[in-house]
């Protein structure tokens, strides 16, 4: 039996079957979920172009990834404070892993900083070069969701 | 721990003389391949269906540098770590020296040239499902990438595992010829099957294990826990995934969730870069096999 396993074991032991309610950090919560939803929807706006389904429009491009920068500028630290996991608070995905490993969890954070100035770099010069900047966004928010995100 | 004392009794079993016989590496008769010869621009197709640069590339390998397959990437397991290895055309370092019939004897039977068993992080488990013809055109392909002369390096496994004829007895008790969602298909869903079950090997890691890290196809694609970190790897059968058929194919393609709610990362990125380079028609089929896929609600996964 190895360490993982015991420390696995005694989690089980001390979990409780209910959660809290997310109250204490409603404010929180609803700042982290609302820049996500920020994201999400100027996201929608480049991928609806990307996917062909919507015309390009470098004007409207710009927009999007200017806003998804913007976004990616905010300071974390005051939106995660410690307790209010997915393990511990209902209405949240975000794993405890987060507060194992904040540094990791703003290292992700700030490489998402990167790809979005190559996104507002990129996203007026026309279609392909959006996707591509694009792509190389999505995976940042892919490879932090993977660590830090539940599975719904 | 489980697993090492299942396997410590393997290796006992073997000790017999019948162990010994059911642990022995399997070859490929010797006219098995007569007649077949490789098509390097099919070969493509099955080269970026079966996912071979996710993790044959370097690591960190982005673009044109994928196509290099030079090895090096590190897979921790609870058996101990594997290190993927040189398969470019290097004659040295890579595969360049081998013959088709060692490619696919290697594909099919996991047994390397020199008559050992490779251990089944390599999914040959999957891969043994494949169209002959289709593993001598991915032979074809692979031998026109670019050679890398970085050398193998040895996995990190330790007693009792590092044992490897017990992984004959592994491949008697586990591997298996027929497809894990049996039966008849309509035409979309068949040819979907054989991506995801024979080449895309979707069940590798959507797919709970048991102790001694063979498959648990009851709960077959219904999720599993993530090897590397504390997530899950998601259900995918129509008991998980409450995505539209579009939605599932918009992510195969580029990677990003319905409502841009988030996007493939870690290894399903990759994932979605090889499909990405299929004909829509083959991601499409993919996404018909999922609804075909008996539904296992996430409460029934161990």
């Amino acid at each position: 039996m190895t360490f993982r396993h015991i420390a696995a074991a005694l989690a089980i032991l001390v979990a409780t079957p209910t959660l809290a309610p997310a109250q204490e950090f409603q404010g929180q919560l609803g700042a982290r979920q609302g820049q996500m939803r920020i994201m999400a929807l100027n996201l929608g706006i480049l991928g609806g172009m990307a996917r062909g389904n919507t015309e390009y429009n470098a004007e409207l491009a710009m927009i999007a990834a200017q806003n998804i920068h913007a976004v990616t500028m905010i300071n974390q630290a005051v939106m995660w404070p410690e307790g209010s996991n997915a393990d511990a608070i209902e209405g949240t995905r975000a794993l405890p892993a987060i507060w194992e490993d904040f540094d990791g969890f703003l290292g992700h954070w700030s490489d998402l900083g990167a790809a979005a100035e190559t996104l507002v770099a990129e996203a007026g010069n026309g279609l392909e070069p959006m996707q591509g900047a694009l792509g190389g966004l999505g995976q940042e928010c892919g490879s932090c969701h993977d660590a830090f995100r539940q599975e719904q | 721990m489980r697993p090492v004392f299942r396997w410590l009794i393997a290796i006992a079993v073997l000790g017999g003389g019948a162990g010994w016989a059911l642990s022995a590496p399997e070859a490929l008769p010797e006219d098995a391949l007569d007649g077949l010869t490789g098509d390097p621009v099919a070969g493509e197709r099955i080269f970026w269906a079966g996912g071979c640069a996710s993790c044959h590339a370097a690591p960190e390998s982005e673009g044109e540098d994928r196509l290099v397959l030079s090895g090096g990437q590190r897979f921790p397991t609870e058996f101990g770590t594997f290190i993927a290895p040189n398969i470019s055309p290097d004659p040295e370092a890579g595969i360049g020296g081998w013959s088709d019939r060692d490619f696919v004897n290697a594909l099919r039977n996991g047994v390397s040239p020199d008559g050992r068993h490779y251990y089944p992080a390599f999914p040959y488990s999957s891969y043994r499902l494949a169209d002959t013809q289709d593993l001598v055109d991915l032979h074809a392909f692979m031998a026109t990438l670019p050679p890398s002369d970085a050398e193998s390096r040895p996995h990190a496994v330790a007693f009792p595992f590092s044992i490897r004829r017990g992984i004959g007895l592994w491949k008697r008790l586990f591997l298996r010829d027929g497809y894990t969602v049996a039966g008849d298909l309509t035409g979309d869903a068949a040819h979907g099957r054989y991506l995801a079950e024979a080449l895309a090997h979707c069940g590798e890691c959507h797919t709970a294990r048991g102790a001694l890290g063979e498959l648990d196809r009851r709960v077959w694609l219904a999720g599993a826990p993530d090897p590397v970190g504390d997530g899950r790897i998601p259900n995918i059968t129509p008991g998980g995934l409450d995505w539209s058929d579009q939605e599932v194919l918009d992510y195969l393609t580029d990677g990003f969730e319905p409502n841009f709610a988030g996007s493939a990362g870690g290894a399903m990125a990759e994932v979605v870069q090889n499909l990405a380079e299929l004909p829509e028609e083959d991601r499409a089929a993919i996404v018909a096999y999922l609804r075909a896929v008996p539904a296992v609600t996430s409460e029934q996964t161990p």
